[in-house]
């Protein structure tokens, strides 16, 4: 029986792969769609055909898109994606510089927002119906429902420019202090947490209520079991698969959907570099971001699923 | 972004030096084109304070991001590299040349050029600068590999080479006057004899490159040994980049950052409420102009120009899409700030009578309806077609809106349909104005718009020493583009700045925004 889950596993991952190949080829021939090349781009209104011309031969624009697909698949592969073709550097390097300070905003998000969806889901649910249900229920919806941009630039009208409590920018720092850091970074992770928070707890309040109507929640009731110890040791184990799934689900929009809070906080990290790249036809860079955030939500998903396979021994049979 | 902020070198045309270079040259044969140099200020009331450390947020920032003379293209970029860089010449508050690395430049037919550099002048690694330097930063533009901006206008550069220790020699291929001024220019900022690596940067300007990530920020620190002595005073400058006009003015007044340029009208009111931050307004050259293709339908038809000239109602778009931060404009590029303006040209005003009777003449089909090409990328020209469209539907002419994203807009939109919408900034003399955007043969001829007595007389003005008849060519020139160009041009933009009021020192200098772009040398910080 456990023989089969390294295999299971295995078979994911493969599937995973397999989505990644079709996912590069959608990128690479949508990206080919955008109007415009990296040259025009770079030479804007000072565009003339020689100069044209001279700058796509200089950045190899001129082959046809199937060697351009190969290439770059080819350097994917084995790890060289290509250089930037607005400043020449390693597309690596430049992301290099940008993923930690992307993963250091979902770190800080997701390490707010998942308890505190699961404490409001958890609540909700067990006290579903009563008044403080009904208020977390508003509550979570209209945080769904409130676009992050208005969280973020009201947040910055009123605790940045009128109170100076904190910054209206998260600027990367040398040797940031604790203060710093709070200064900098609560209000992006308070927008981003408005994002998240909300689907987590919805979907955390259904699975576990969905548990709590099943007959085994109700025979543990009726033999006397407390509330908590309903919830929390029967029903919340059984429900870790959805769970697991929402989370994934909501965190995997952290790295690609935080462009929003990231350019309205002039934040570093990878998904301005992407849009960058798509105002500067910057090819590369760009389908070396859109790679990486999928294969990013490939592998949340993925962990999701191996929770949901250990969780459920149904699944582990399989 | 503002695309086009951007392309291209920014400048504009008035040079109180070159009035003075021309008088010495009619007295004594020779262009001694340089004086003392001077503050772009009225003389500050406060002694500068060295010391401090500011942020200053630019329009852009991105992986385009240079540290290139020759590939600066956007305002953040001039910035930047006026900060690293020092130039042989340094505009004032005229746009004037004032001596920068050059001492002095003198000619006596205006193509041979002798340029004296300054001495004991240090790059930031102790390499004292040498006429090398000077040969190699401005000979690289020609070759097409470097893909510079300055490509066209170097092509000038017959020759450049050293003729003493100190000195070097410029031949241009024809006379022209305006080298001093052009020197000026950001993309002929000097750079080290043999640099090809531009991923950091050593010059000779007031500060010293300590930190430079494309996308995200430059440090500079203050350069000790800078040629001007007691110059530069803050410790620290921090540049950045923010798209977003909002967020840069919020960063603004939270304090985060201590000057922004690129501020809409629109926030002037917030930023001058808050107590701490103030808007810094100079009138420039800079606007934004309906592009009517001479060589389309309908806009080829003159009538059909003209009534679209009288359909602007100038006072209407100053007052509502400028919120007065703007002056009149009269369809021709030279600002009334320039020395070679010419006031006798009629002011044109908005006039539906005059506007329905070419119309007539333009025998549009009935029911025809044309769209303009409006998009952010041409600075509030959305705002400015909206209006039109409005005085248009008056004399029943049908035109619609068509607003169209910045990304991609001057590459697949402009002069690409009969209307659309054009953005020029400043430039710093009227030859390279005219002769970017009018001469028949340039590739930026926005309208289509050809006429030989205007390419005639660009040429002869070019190399007129007697500076009353390059003046009658200017104006003649003016209004030539006034009656018969395929433009119209509403208004001339100012250049709003916001910085923070313990920020000293700054000024104007009309050729961009951050007092164009060479804000770091002249501010200190009050306490």
């Amino acid at each position: 029986m456990s023989g089969s889950i390294p295999s299971l596993i295995a078979k994911r991952i493969a599937v995973a792969a397999l989505t990644l190949l079709l996912v590069s080829m959608i990128v690479f021939s949508i990206t080919s769609l955008l109007p415009g090349d990296a040259a025009q781009a770079l030479l804007g209104q000072n565009a003339t055909p020689a100069a044209l011309a001279a700058l796509r031969a200089q950045l190899g624009l001129d082959q046809p898109a199937i060697i351009r697909y190969l290439h770059w698949l080819g350097g994917l592969l084995t790890g060289h994606p290509g250089r930037s073709l607005s400043d020449g550097l390693p597309v690596g390097v430049l992301i290099g510089k940008r993923l930690p300070e992307s993963l250091l905003l979902a770190g800080l998000t997701t390490a707010v927002s998942v308890p505190l969806a699961l404490a409001l889901g958890i609540v909700a649910a067990m006290y579903r119906g009563s008044w403080l249900d009904r208020a977390l229920t508003i509550t979570t919806l209209s945080m769904v429902a409130v676009p992050e941009f208005l969280v973020a630039t009201a947040g910055v009208l009123i605790f940045a420019v009128e109170l100076h409590w904190l910054s209206a920018l998260t600027f990367v720092l040398d040797h940031p202090t604790l203060g710093q850091l709070l200064r900098g970074y609560t209000l992006p992770v308070v927008s981003l947490c408005f994002a998240v928070t909300a689907q987590m707890a919805r979907m955390t309040r259904a699975a576990v209520i969905d548990q709590l109507n099943q007959p085994y929640a109700e025979m543990a009731a009726l033999k006397g079991v407390g509330l908590s110890r309903r919830v929390l040791v029967h029903a919340l184990p059984n429900a870790v698969g959805p769970i697991a799934n929402a989370i994934a689900l909501s965190l995997s929009y952290l790295l690609g959907g935080a462009i929003i809070v990231e350019t309205i906080f002039d934040y570093p990290g990878v998904a301005r570099l992407m849009v960058d790249a798509v105002s500067n036809r910057d090819m590369p860079v760009l389908q070396a971001c859109a790679m990486i955030f999928s294969a990013g939500y490939l592998g949340l998903v993925l962990i999701a699923d191996v929770c949901s396979i250990l969780s459920n021994p149904k699944l582990r049979r399989s | 972004m503002k695309h086009d902020e951007s392309r291209g070198s920014t400048w504009q045309a008035t040079d109180l030096p070159r009035r003075q270079a021309l008088r010495r040259l009619t007295a004594a044969g020779a262009v001694v084109a340089l004086g003392k140099w001077a503050s772009p200020l009225a003389a500050a009331a406060d002694t500068p304070r060295v010391g401090g450390r500011i942020r200053v947020a630019s329009v852009a920032s991105s992986l385009v991001d240079t540290l290139d003379p020759a590939k600066g293209a956007l305002s953040t970029d001039y910035a930047r590299q006026y900060m690293v860089y020092s130039g042989l010449t340094q505009f004032d508050s005229r746009l004037g040349a004032q001596p920068g690395l050059a001492e002095q430049i003198t000619s006596d037919d205006a193509t041979l050029w002798t340029v004296k550099l300054r001495r004991g002048v240090e790059f930031h690694d102790g390499k004292p600068l040498t006429p090398a330097d000077v040969v190699y930063s401005l000979l690289r533009h020609k070759d097409p590999a470097v893909a510079s901006q300055a490509f066209t206008i170097a092509q000038q550069f017959a020759d450049v080479r050293a003729s003493g220790p100190d000195q070097i020699q410029i031949r241009l291929t024809a006379a022209n006057l305006d080298l001093p001024v052009i020197l000026a220019d950001a993309h002929f900022l000097i750079i080290k004899d043999g640099t090809t690596d531009f991923r950091t940067a050593v010059g000779t300007g007031p500060y010293r490159c300590v930190d430079f990530n494309p996308g995200v920020r430059t440090v500079g620190r203050r350069n000790p040994n800078y040629w001007k002595p007691g110059r530069p005073y803050l410790e620290e400058i921090e540049l950045i980049g923010i798209g977003d006009e909002s967020s840069r003015v919020d960063a603004l007044l939270a304090g985060d950052v201590q000057l922004v340029n690129g501020v809409n009208p629109r926030s002037v009111q917030r930023i001058r409420a808050s107590g701490d931050c103030k808007v810094h307004e100079t009138p420039s050259g800079l606007y934004t102009d309906l592009v009517m293709r001479q060589d389309m339908i309908p806009t080829g038809n003159a009538d059909f120009v003209m009534a679209m000239k009288y359909l602007l109602d100038r006072e209407e778009i100053l007052r509502a899409v400028f919120l007065g931060h703007a002056v009149l404009a009269n369809d021709q590029p030279v600002p009334p700030s320039s020395r070679y303006f010419n006031p006798q040209i009629p002011q044109r005003v908005y006039d539906p009578d005059r506007a329905r009777f070419h119309l007539r003449r333009a025998d549009l089909p009935s029911g025809a309806r044309l769209a303009m090409i409006a998009s952010p990328a041409a600075e509030l020209s959305v705002e400015i077609a909206a209006l039109i469209q409005d005085s248009a539907s008056r004399v029943g002419l049908d035109l619609a809106v068509d607003r169209v994203p910045p990304d991609g807009y001057w590459s697949n939109q402009w002069r690409k349909h009969p209307l659309t919408f054009g953005n020029v900034n400043p430039r710093p003399t009227v030859d390279m104005l005219f002769s970017t955007f009018f001469k028949s043969d340039s590739p930026f001829n926005e309208c289509g718009w050809k006429n030989p007595r205007f390419d005639q007389l660009l040429l002869a003005a070019r190399s007129e020493r007697d500076d009353e008849k390059r003046k009658q060519m200017y104006w003649e020139m003016q209004a030539i583009v006034h009656d018969q160009c395929g433009l119209a041009i509403p208004a001339f933009n100012s250049i709003l700045d916001g910085l923070d009021r313990r920020l000293k020192g700054y000024g104007s200098i009309p050729i961009g925004g951050l007092m164009g772009y060479n804000f770091a040398e002249y501010v200190w910080l009050d306490t």
